[in-house]
């Protein structure tokens, strides 16, 4: 692939980030935070295939603690942002 | 249809999954879908990752996976307050990832001799953004754990340092770029971005932290991002842009909300003791009791609360909502104004008002509620400082001056919860306890709301 095509991609999704970003609530904003973390944790992609090519012990090690971080960040990024999402509510005071 | 169409499927139903969750989190209501999409397009991703022919050793992964589990289910659950910690760490393990990648495939590739120019110039933004991340993010959840020290520290030619370690490491990745088997410069390079995220938060004071994890989410979706050029994978610069451009919206929303520029929340230094006349001036203030605070609130028919990170530290929240509870059974409309740096990151104290089972409804900016500002009985400021500081409008010397703030002084009385007169965190004395019509009331929030809420309640009955 192309370091262009590749460039054209990048700032696609910037701009698509940027108008997306901004609609999200408000209240929201710590959930988003812990959200994209998540979602950035992606980076699981990079780290799998290093760690399972298996080329030589030293990439392994380093792509297998990469994995552990990035699945670190997966489960507790997607888990407290269900748990804080769970607690917005909306209806008005308590009988 | 090969497998590696499959593949490539599989990421591109990811990155549109990403896209729809965020998309989703515009609104309370259809927020928890969005972390259903999320977690949808994670699993997609993994899947097509680990179904590609280069992928033949899983023994690692396994072991890798189960131990980020183990980590990562405890650290959902901490409190509340906490979560600003947990993000930086989050951010930290980020660019960790990033780090290691980047490493692994410069030693693969040299090994190999196909390092082409491209490619270590990618490596080196990856390996320089997600090093920096680490340390920075570690030094950002120290400071807000408060293992390290909150207030800045400082001194002689600090900017001058560490803009010179970070050239020094830029100079190495160049250097690489041009003959990338000088590999001894790697490592170099390696230490000085480790080094320089050290420095770069060692200066920056606890009010700033808010600002500084938004800045440090950015660099750690910028890792991500250079690791996709990397890796010549679209998916990997999807996600990264994606978390790249909330993290930049929100240091620009936290550095307006306090009206400074990124520069100066950088290399500015907030948050050093005051020094000058103001501090040491003898002014006297009004204090009272839990049950004159009850009398002004519920003879009010408009009230506003003002919550900081202080109510959140001695976990007056639910008292707060007792409040909130009984004024709103006498038909006293209250709300509360939340400011854009109100707790330790963005959005924190929304987050912890839902958890005390506040009604978002409730919860107003504070650009929608200052013009009724003026039309409000009563404010209650509990565990805010500086954000109802109105220095902040007039008093040019004020370190806070020119930073919006919420109009409390403008509501008819003012109640402000305090354990003691000692200035908040960005270390400014607050002007608005010693106005006439400010009542404040001394001790620890949780047991002075108690009292007001019971004051309240028990006040209802008798009526």
């Amino acid at each position: 692939m192309s370091f262009w095509s590749m460039a054209f991609v990048f700032m696609l999704a910037t701009f698509v980030g940027l108008q997306v970003i901004k609609n999200v609530s408000r209240l929201l904003h710590t959930p988003l935070m812990s959200l994209t973390n998540a979602i950035s944790a992606i980076a699981v992609v990079g780290a799998v295939l290093v760690a399972g090519e298996q080329h030589d012990t030293v990439s392994t090690v380093l792509g297998a603690v990469a994995v552990a971080a990035s699945v670190t960040n997966i489960v507790s990024g997607f888990m407290i942002t269900d748990r804080m999402l769970r607690m917005f509510r909306e209806k008005g005071p308590r009988a | 249809m090969t497998l590696a169409d499959v593949v490539q499927a599989s990421y591109l139903a990811a990155g549109a999954l990403f896209i729809l969750s965020l998309m989703w989190m515009s609104d309370p209501k259809t927020a928890r879908r969005g972390v259903a999409a999320g977690v949808a397009g994670m699993a997609a991703a993994i899947a097509g990752t680990l179904a590609q022919p280069q992928v033949r050793h899983f023994e690692w992964i396994a072991v890798a996976a189960v131990l980020g589990t183990a980590v990562g289910v405890p650290l959902s659950r901490v409190a509340l307050t906490a979560v600003p910690q947990r993000t930086a760490l989050s951010h930290a393990f980020g660019g960790l990832a990033a780090g290691l990648v980047g490493t692994a495939k410069y030693w693969l590739w040299l090994d190999e001799g196909v390092l082409t120019p491209f490619r270590t110039g990618a490596i080196v933004v990856e390996v320089l953004l997600g090093f920096l991340t680490l340390t920075g993010s570690l030094m950002a959840a120290g400071k807000l754990q408060e293992i390290l020290p909150t207030r800045p520290i400082t001194y002689k030619g600090q900017n001058l340092v560490n803009l010179s370690l970070f050239g020094i490491a830029i100079v190495a990745g160049l250097w690489l770029i041009v003959d990338p088997t000088q590999w001894l410069l790697f490592p170099l390079m390696v230490v000085l971005s480790l080094l320089f995220g050290v420095l770069l938060i060692i200066p920056i004071g606890g009010a700033d932290m808010p600002t500084v994890i938004s800045l440090l989410n950015s660099y750690a979706g910028l890792s991500a991002v250079a690791m996709g050029f990397v890796l010549e994978n679209n998916v990997l610069i999807v996600a990264g842009a994606l978390d790249g451009s909330s993290g930049l919206i929100l240091s620009i929303i936290m550095c307006k909300a306090m009206n400074r520029s990124f520069t100066n929340v950088l290399f500015g230094a907030f948050g050093q003791v005051q020094e000058g006349a103001a501090a040491a001036e003898q002014r006297t203030v009004k204090s009272g009791a839990a049950r004159d605070a009850a009398d002004l609130l519920a003879n009010a028919a408009k009230v506003v609360i003002v919550p900081g990170y202080g109510m959140a530290v001695a976990q007056a929240q639910h008292r707060v909502r007792e409040i909130y509870d009984s004024l709103a059974k006498k038909g006293v409309e209250v709300r509360f104004a939340i400011h854009p740096v109100a707790g330790r990151m963005p959005g924190h104290m929304n987050v912890l008002l839902a958890e005390a089972e506040v009604p978002y409804e409730a919860l107003i900016e504070m650009d929608d509620i200052n013009p009724d500002m003026g039309q409000t009985d009563v404010v209650l400021v509990v565990g805010a400082n500086d954000v109802v500081n109105p220095a902040a409008r007039h008093d040019t010397k004020s370190p806070i001056y020119g930073m919006p703030i919420i109009d409390a002084d403008k509501a008819r009385f003012v109640i402000a919860n305090k354990r003691s007169m000692k200035p908040g965190f960005a270390g400014v004395d607050n002007e608005l306890y010693y106005n006439d019509n400010t009542l404040m009331v001394f001790g620890d929030a949780k047991a002075v709301l108690g009292d007001i809420a019971k004051e309240l309640s028990g006040g209802s009955g008798m009526h």
